[in-house]
Formats: structure tokens, sequence, C-alpha cells
């Protein structure tokens, strides 16, 4: 692969409700920002790629709508209807195709649909739609068969909510920073066994801005570039009844192939940080097997021993992750923003020690279908 | 320019998108969902590489990436693979919580199969059986199925 590199990024803050934004607003911000940030003017971006869903945002080819303020006047848009890291993928083969820069965006608010209806969207019309079945309910699904087939406990996912919850602390993009301990988050309110409020993400509003360009435009931006040494991703089954939902094979394959590339042999032993989109609190421990930090069913423990934490061999989301802000689709694109500014060592009061490479990863479709898997460095 | 608007309710449009559909549920579908409204059978299908038996039944298997054409009829029973009880109320759910999704191994299937368990919720576990309960008045729909109960 040519080399190409992470030169800008940007974010708004998260919130339950932007409520003087509208999506334009809240894209034109984050492209202006991340322009900055890499020192470059809307002139140096010769590529657009922009991701949302008509069904969130309650319009048709939804992207169109905010070209003009992701700087697309007059340049070619494509638009990703999905997680933000698979619109990063496509801004990637962009400039490996042969454009200088590509600025890829991503917006969502949740405050203003209706997510319970549109998430049951996502699924079959003919064969589960009428069931009612929507994110929460499939996750909490997946969640029971991960419980059951190793025999987890509700507490070790509780202890994933109250990490990343604290981590958030110090995150000043982030929504719900809160100090909490397990037993308030095993007496949060009941949503679907065992998922009860506080293993679940808030409903969020936000954008999200990145910049990947080649060798020729990272040479002149004013931040140091953060370069992309691997990244793959992979899909399986749609129906949740084919799919083991305990084992995510998807992610499994996407890692394998990233790390292939990167070089990497010994995830646990290499990767400094890792920031990861744990919708719900049960995801990190699954997420982690599958990029295989761990071998099956060890996720929880890992996390248990605080390997994960601040202080831990891999800290995993010291942003505090989609748990304290989940604007969908573009919470993929934070998990990798927040994992550039690790590599730059601008993550402020989250910043972990020493990062020289760094994991992130997004994922599209329910309980996790289909994954993508990002490893970045600080070395060309 | 927005410090003003921090005292006060910004002006909101309310919309409503109702967009009508008619989906063909295919000649595989079909025969699925008739066999629910006239005969109470579930229906799953043999894929001829794998023999892994789909259900509802499919036209293809995606991994083998071949046709399937022998049907199988599968016991309206199975077990609990997965499930979780639903404690919030939403007007697009067919019945009141708390209820539970289930992923139900038929007998004979080699796939989960999404439905809803209505009673005994306090005494489900993974791993119980149940069985389906149709519907009285039957349209052709995956609510042919009321539920699935406890055997």
């Amino acid at each position: 692969m040519d080399k190409a590199a992470i030169v800008g990024v940007a974010q708004t803050r998260y919130e339950r409700r932007k409520k003087d934004q509208i999506f334009a607003d809240m894209v034109f911000d984050v492209t202006r920002a991340a322009l900055d940030d890499a020192g470059l003017t809307i002139n140096d971006i010769d590529s657009v790629v922009t991701c949302s869903n008509d069904f969130y945002d309650g319009r048709t080819i939804s992207g169109m709508a905010v070209g003009d303020a992701a700087g697309g006047m007059d340049k070619n848009i494509s638009t990703v209807s999905g997680d933000g890291t698979f619109g990063a993928f496509y801004g990637l083969m962009r400039v490996l195709s042969g454009y200088k820069a590509t600025i890829v965006v991503a917006h969502y608010k949740g405050s203003e649909g209706d997510v319970k209806i549109t998430t049951n969207g996502m699924f079959d019309p003919i064969f589960h739609r009428f069931l009612g079945i929507e994110a929460i309910s499939a996750a909490a699904l997946q969640a029971n068969a991960y419980m059951n087939l190793y025999g987890l406990t509700e507490e070790q996912f509780a202890e994933v909510s109250v990490k990343n919850h604290g981590n958030a602390l110090n995150n000043p993009y982030a929504q719900l920073a809160m100090k909490i301990t397990v037993a308030d988050v095993m007496n949060s309110k009941k949503i679907a066994d065992p998922l009860k409020l506080f293993d679940c993400c808030p409903i969020s509003d936000g954008a999200a801005a990145i910049i990947i360009a080649g060798e020729e435009i990272a040479a002149r931006s004013k931040k140091k570039p953060v370069w992309i040494k691997g990244v793959a991703h992979c899909c399986e089954s749609y129906l949740l009844g084919d799919r083991d939902l305990a084992k995510p094979v998807a992610l499994s394959e996407a890692a394998r192939k990233a790390y292939a590339m990167a070089g990497i042999k010994n995830p646990l032993r290499e990767i400094d940080v890792a920031e990861i989109l744990e919708a719900f609190s049960y995801m990190e421990p699954l997420w982690l097997e599958g990029l295989g930090f761990c071998k099956p069913g060890e996720g929880a423990t890992l996390i248990g021993k605080g390997v994960t934490g601040m202080g831990g061999r891999l800290p995993v989301n010291p942003s505090g992750g989609a748990l304290s802000a989940n604007p969908i689709l573009v919470a993929g694109l934070a998990r990798l923003i927040e994992a550039t500014l690790q590599v730059r060592g601008e993550a402020g009061a989250r910043q972990v020690d020493k990062v020289n490479t760094a994991l992130a990863q997004g994922f599209n479709g329910p309980c996790g279908q289909s994954h993508c898997v990002w490893i970045i460095g600080g070395k060309k | 320019m927005s410090d003003w608007r921090k005292d006060v309710e910004p002006l909101t449009l309310k919309g409503q998108i109702a967009i009508p559909y008619t989906w063909h549920v295919g000649d595989v579908g079909s025969r699925f969902l008739a066999a629910l409204r006239d005969e109470k059978k579930i229906l799953g299908s043999r894929c001829p590489e794998c023999g892994k038996v789909f259900v509802p039944a499919r036209k293809n298997c995606g991994a083998c990436f071949v046709d399937i054409s022998e049907w199988v009829e599968l016991k309206p029973e199975g077990v609990i693979e997965a499930y979780t009880i639903v404690h919030y109320s939403h007007p697009i759910q067919p019945v009141k919580p708390p209820f539970a999704y289930a992923l139900i191994k038929l007998d004979g299937a080699d796939v989960g199969f999404l439905h809803l368990i209505k009673k005994d919720l306090d005494k489900l576990k993974n791993g119980l059986r149940v069985k389906a309960e149709f519907s009285g008045e039957r349209t052709g729909k995956i609510l042919d199925i009321d539920s699935f109960e406890l055997v």
C-alpha cells in the first residue's frame, strides 16, 4: 500500500440535543475545524465522503444535503450510509486511487427522529420487523447469548460502564461523564435483560470530520501526520439467527487482516491504546475477544484485571467510548479521531503515555454484523 | 451568533414520513408464509453443499453460494438459544411489555428462529424447550405464529 496519513481531525461536543445547530451547521463547523487542524484550505481537498443515513435524517440521499457544508462544491462527493470507520475506509481508497486529500464527514441527530423506529427499520421487513425488534433488544439478545456461553455476570459488564463513564470525565467532547459504581449500574432501570440503563449508550447529537491525505499533502500539513498502517473490514450474515452472536467472527477476520497489513503479531503487546465502538457495555469485552487481545471468553477477565483501565497495559476507550456519547455513524469516526489524538499526544487529560500504535474499531448493522479495524501510528 | 438562543426554545418543524410499501416476499418467502397461514407448519430449507437447514426457508446459501431447492418441514418446537425480557414500551412492538424476544433453535434446524415469548417470563432460561402457538386468524405473515410458549 502507498503511504497515506490522517492529517486533520475535528469533532463537535456530543450532546443529547444540539438545539442551536442543524446538520449542515455541525458539518460546516467540523469541516472548517479539521482544515484548520491540518493547516490546509478547502482548495487542498479534492474529494469528499459524507456518512449519513436517510432513515435517521428523514430525507432521501441525505449526504447531498451536507455536501456544501463539507466543502464539496464543485468537487466529487460520495456518500457512505454506514459508520464513519467505513466512510474513512472509502476516503482512504480514494487517496490511494490518486486523489490528494479526502475529507470524510459524519453527522447524526438522534434528538430529531425516533431511534427505535429507525433501528427497527434495519431488520428484515418480512420476517423480523413486525416483531418490533430494534437495536436495544437485539443487543440484549447478544448479551444474553454471550453471558450464557461463558457464564459471565452482569457485574462484569457493569465494570465497563463504570470505567468508560469515568474516563469520559477527562473528555471535553463526551456527553455522559459520570463517576458511578458497579452498584449504580446494577440498580439502574431495567431496559432489556441483561441490559440496564447504564449498560446502554445515550441518544446523541454530533458530527465529526477527518482528512486523509497522500504523502505530498502530509508533508506540508501543520500537525504531525498519523500514518495508516493497516485497515480492513469484514461482514457476516444478516439474520441474527444465522449467526453465533457470542462469537464476533467478522471482527476477528477484519482484525486478522488489519494486523497482517500493519505487521502486528501480538496485539496486546504491540498496540498501546484502543478506541472501540461499545454502544452497550457487553460489547467491549466481546470486541476485545474479536480483536484478539485475549482468548474467546476472557474479555471480561481482562477488564476485571484492570488491563484496559487508564493505568493498564492496554487502555481501552480513554475517551469514554460510545457509552458516553453515541451519535450513530459519527461514533466510529470519533473512535478513529480519538486514536489519532492519542498518537499525536494531543488527547489532553485522557492522553495515554507513549502511544506509538493505536487501534480504532467501528461497526455497522445489528449486534456488529460488519466491523472495520484501523491500525495507525506515528512512524511512516 | 448563538448567545441569545440559550434562553429560547428554537423553532422546530414536526413531520412524519409514512410511505406505503408493498414488498414482494419472494417465491420461497411466499411458500413459507403460506404454510404458516394454511397449514400451521414452519418450513425450512436445506443447503445441498453444507447441509445446513435454514429457517425461515432460504433460496440460497450465502456461505456456499449455491441455490437451495430442498424443503424441510420443521417441528414447531425447539430450544431457547438466547432471550431477552423487554421492559420498555413502544408503538412498534406487537405486544405490551414485559415480553421476551428469543432465538429458538427449532428441532431439525441449524439456525436460530427469532420470535416472541409472552408468558412465564420469570421461568425463562437458555436451553428450555418451547413450542409455537399459532394465531387464530392467520393472514400470511410472521405473526401468524402468535408466540412461543414453554413446553
